[in-house]
């Protein structure tokens, strides 16, 4: 009894050092270390390509984007967070067209499932890369996604 | 000094008192919003009465108002560690129902995708459980190893947790001209690194102490609750639906199913360290052989599914998840059910603690591996 008692006394101990080999060999080898510096590591931080960050609606450098307003996204989406609120523009040969006034985007209701962005027949959305969605009110997580006076590219039908 | 017992009198009368004390919602060991009623004698557990529902979301009832590649994004949210499975029970459903076969492609890549996805599960459910019997380092070593497979999946599926990457059809995309390699590279550092686990934690005699004969659940009780997954196994339940129901490429790779006879706590646990050993040879076998080919069926724009009722299963880190589904012929489903492993383990924990100290129901429920979302769905 007595000695079973000090031989689980010694096996405890023996138990626990072979845990801290473990720990302590870390100790001395620094470089097998994982962990990340974040807040100070933002600039190096690259986020990869397929990354699912906010939806974001494509502009190219002439201000223009892919988007006819067909709403197939805002079908698509399970939580309602796409609004598409369309006007009627007239073309340059005088024919009456559907086009977006406003893409309505709600990043707080969004659940990032890429469905939107996969079924967008003219590739308009994509995602950004931007992770850090933090904010302090909650109106700034509605957004508008098209820019201001920005158009439909042309060939996009 | 009139009044006032002595205090050996004391002690004698709260143990006698049968007293009720809640653990939770919000207690960091039991994972989650989950309260357990617990009756105590003293220390001892007089019987346990888990309370469930406070993150009940209505997952099911949402899935009527739905189309069925919408249903995807709620599995997710359901048992979160293993949702890569989750997702492929719905896809597989689907697809039974409409009498589609995927593109050997799809299998391989589901199977590979759900192994590691068994693998990070495990590994956050070792970190926590050393975590709940006290040994704090546990967790840090766990999550460190984790963040090489979550990174695996950011690259290929673009997140961390809830990836979305099953669709009824195929996969969401393809994967990444990088993906094998890092594998690779993965379980070439994880076959190091297990052996520190069992370093840490599985050779120590305060955790053998704390497990070995606690909890005990036996065979027949597993199987009337209907306890699957790590926990049923550990009870010498053999229940893995990958070796009795092979799906997606689980027939055409050979693994050991394991089981554990004694049924306690350490059994459960052993059940898991060595299924992590196991998921690596699965993903070993089909990394290198992964066939060329559509990552996607072509799917009509609206999936309507043939009037009748479908169910599908698969084994998810937990245990046995299926997924029934009712169709009219619409493209809404007129009703889902899900069978979560969470709810059946759970079940179990008043018969297992019964007898056992409170602090003994911590290392059992931590056993158990409970996810609460999966749970109140």
């Amino acid at each position: 009894m007595f000695f079973n008692y000090i031989g689980g006394i010694f096996k405890g101990i023996k138990t626990l050092l072979t845990g801290m080999k473990v720990t302590s060999s870390y100790f001395f080898r620094p470089s097998k270390i994982v962990t990340q510096k974040y807040p100070e590591n933002r600039k190096e931080l690259k986020m990869f390509d397929s990354f699912k960050g906010e939806v974001i609606l494509t502009h190219n450098e002439n201000n223009e984007h892919k988007c006819t307003g067909c709403g197939i996204c805002e079908i698509n989406c399970p939580n309602g967070s796409i609004e598409i609120v369309s006007m009627f523009i007239t073309t340059e040969d005088g024919k009456k067209k559907k086009a977006i006034d406003k893409h309505i985007y709600h990043l707080g209701m969004c659940t990032f499932c890429a469905l939107c962005v996969k079924t967008c027949p003219s590739n308009a959305l994509d995602f950004g890369k931007d992770f850090e969605q933090a904010v302090f009110d909650r109106a700034r997580l509605t957004k508008i996604l098209n820019k201001e006076g920005s158009k439909l590219m042309k060939g996009v039908e | 000094m009139e009044g006032v017992l002595p205090i050996n009198q004391v002690v004698s009368e709260v143990e006698q008192q049968e007293y009720i004390i809640n653990m939770g919602p919000q207690h960091p060991s039991t994972h989650g919003v989950l309260r357990f009623l617990l009756s105590l004698k003293g220390e001892v557990v007089q019987y346990v009465q888990p309370h469930c529902g406070y993150i009940h979301r209505g997952i099911e009832k949402m899935t009527e108002k739905i189309t069925y590649p919408q249903i995807i994004h709620l599995t997710d949210r359901l048992d979160y560690l293993s949702a890569h499975m989750n997702n492929e029970a719905v896809s597989l459903c689907v697809e039974n129902a409409l009498q589609i076969e995927v593109p050997e492609r799809v299998k391989y890549i589901r199977t590979i995708m759900a192994e590691l996805s068994r693998l990070a599960s495990h590994q956050l459910w070792w970190a926590a459980f050393g975590m709940d019997l006290g040994a704090l380092t546990t967790f840090f070593y766990g999550l460190r190893d984790r963040e090489y497979i979550l990174d695996i999946f950011e690259q290929t599926t673009g997140s961390r947790l809830t990836q979305s990457y099953n669709c009824p059809g195929g996969l969401m995309n393809d994967i990444h001209p990088d993906f094998q390699k890092k594998v690779k590279e993965f379980i070439k550092n994880f076959r190091k690194v297990l052996p520190e686990y069992n370093q840490l934690l599985t050779g120590n005699v305060i955790f053998h102490e704390r497990t070995k004969g606690i909890g005990l659940l036996s065979k027949e009780d597993a199987i009337s609750f209907g306890v699957t997954g790590p926990s049923g196994r550990g009870s010498g339940f053999s229940c893995d639906l990958r070796k009795s129901h092979p799906y997606s490429a689980y027939d055409k790779v050979d693994f050991k199913e394991i089981l554990y006879t004694e049924g306690d706590t350490f059994a459960r646990y052993q059940v898991r360290m060595d299924e992590m050993l196991e998921s690596m040879n699965i993903i070993e076998q089909l990394i290198d052989n992964i066939p060329e080919g559509d990552y996607a069926l072509k799917m009509k724009a609206i999936i309507k599914l043939p009037e009748g009722e479908y169910y599908q299963r698969v084994e998810s880190a937990r245990g046995e998840f299926g997924v029934h589904i009712i169709s009219d012929g619409n493209k809404n489903p007129y009703r889902v059910k899900f069978r979560s492993p969470n709810f059946s383990n759970l079940s179990a924990i008043d018969s297992m603690a019964r007898g056992f100290k409170i602090a003994d129901l911590v290392a059992i429920s931590g056993s158990l591996d409970l996810v609460i979302p999966d749970l109140d769905k």
